[in-house]
């Protein structure tokens, strides 16, 4: 049995003039090295939920442990400068270069420069982008999946534990958005940590998840290994998100 | 006019030289204070909106009113044309700054923020960089502003070229009415264009 990385704890959220709470009682055990992904509809609360991980968003009530220390004692950017963070709209800094991007978290945690020009390299090179040819060009000079390349390489820049993914392939293409799917399944078992990525597609949630937390409406409707969720849907929401996909598939069938 | 120029070139020289010094004291002012208000309006932005609103209700004040309303307590002269200049200058750099900066692509601010930025970084690092064109948008116009204003701050005893216009307006000599006016769009346009060359040099 692995060590617990990530621990909610009756944890909610809701958000001023919302009428529901946003995220409602949920509480959970991630365990490290495990690559969880968190499926819903849009509005659902799962990116309120990954977002109370980096302290973007505060709990109203319930605690959230790290390694089994309570986030809420520790100081908000000391805590996201060890998480690593990819978002749908990558963020990358368009006024500085892609090396230079990269570099910006061992540069904030004062890392030798020596350090952080091999460190830039090696996750170029991991990232499949050459680090002579790209290292210099700015983020509007690549495509977009070679844009989450280098917003993937900048959120692992710093060596963090854990890593939270927001959507993070949602704005690709479908060609890239597979490769990328099947780099991020490499990456994730090369390096020992700790994945959660949000999603709304529940073939992506499948596919990468080791298990995969589907939320409604604020609550966690089933967290369980992908064959779980497909063959023993515990809940309504969970039979009909299951159901969509099966037609989608029929759909494949018949034009076949 | 030719004849003019020659024999009274000391006085334009003077005007223009007191118009410069007008406008230089007052843009480092309106900078300091622009500066100071931008960065508590990323801190609080609701008190950023109420400043900017303020500072429009002052804009739409004609100068010469506002003079009037400010000599029983400045007096006449240089201090209250700065205060003027400055309290007008704040509607258009604060109100281009705030605009730039939080008009930075919010991906960006989630990102920098979401990967361990401070606020202070955040503005510092990403913001003010990204929003380099609106910032000097605003230094442009509260130099062209200021350049204009600033001759009607003659009729308060502040000098500069306004004192030629006044002049000529009250002697009917169009000699320093032409001068004066050519000499202080020549003014704006110059400062304008170093300006220009300067925001060049600083985007490559």
């Amino acid at each position: 049995m692995k060590d617990t990385a990530i621990e909610f704890r009756q944890v909610s959220k809701k958000f001023k003039g919302a009428g529901k709470p946003a995220v409602s009682d949920v509480s959970l055990t991630i365990r490290e090295g495990e690559f969880i992904t968190i499926l819903g509809s849009s509005g659902c609360g799962k990116t309120t939920l990954l977002k109370m991980v980096n302290r973007l968003y505060e709990p109203d009530s319930g605690e959230i442990l790290l390694f089994g220390k309570p986030i809420a004692k520790e100081n908000p950017m000391e805590l996201r400068r060890k998480i690593g963070y990819v978002i749908q709209q990558v963020g990358l800094f368009p006024h500085m270069t892609v090396a230079e991007n990269v570099s910006i978290v061992p540069k904030m945690l004062k890392w030798e420069p020596g350090k952080i020009k091999e460190r830039v390299e090696a996750l170029l090179t991991m990232a499949g982008l050459d680090p002579e040819q790209y290292g210099k060009r700015y983020p509007r000079q690549l495509s977009g999946g070679q844009q989450q390349r280098v917003g993937l390489a900048r959120a692992l820049a710093a060596d963090p534990k854990i890593l939270l993914l927001d959507e993070p392939f949602g704005a690709l293409d479908a060609i890239t958005r597979s490769v990328l799917q099947d780099e991020l399944l490499k990456v994730h078992q090369e390096m020992p940590k700790t994945f959660l990525l949000v999603t709304h597609d529940i073939n992506e949630a499948l596919k990468l998840g080791n298990r995969i937390l589907v939320m409604n409406e604020g609550k966690v409707c089933q967290f369980g290994t992908p064959r779980e969720i497909v063959q023993h849907p515990e809940d309504p929401f969970v039979e009909t998100l299951i159901r969509s996909a099966r037609e989608q598939e029929r759909l494949w069938e018949e034009l076949l | 006019m030719i004849q003019y120029l020659t024999r009274h070139y000391d006085d334009l020289l003077r005007a223009l030289a007191e118009h410069l010094q007008i406008l230089a004291v007052t843009l480092v002012f309106s900078l300091l204070i622009a500066a100071v208000l931008t960065i508590l309006a990323v801190y609080f932005r609701r008190f950023g909106e109420a400043l900017i609103q303020i500072f429009s209700v002052i804009y739409s004040i004609p100068s010469l009113a506002l003079f009037a309303l400010l000599i029983p307590l400045t007096g006449l002269g240089m201090t209250t044309t700065v205060i003027v200049l400055t309290a007008y200058n704040q509607y258009l750099l604060l109100g281009n700054f705030t605009a730039g900066i939080f008009g930075v692509d919010s991906g960006v601010t989630e990102a920098a923020r979401g990967i361990g930025m401070s606020t202070f970084q955040i503005l510092v690092k990403v913001q003010i960089p990204l929003a380099k064109k609106a910032l000097f948008t605003g230094i442009e116009l509260s130099v062209v502003s200021t350049i204009g204003i600033a001759t009607i701050a003659a009729m308060i005893n502040a000098g500069g070229l306004g004192t030629l216009l006044f002049d000529g307006l009250r002697t009917m000599n169009f000699n320093k009415i032409i001068l004066g006016s050519i000499l202080s769009a020549v003014l704006a346009l110059g400062v304008n264009a170093v300006l220009k060359c300067l925001e060049k040099r600083l985007e490559s």
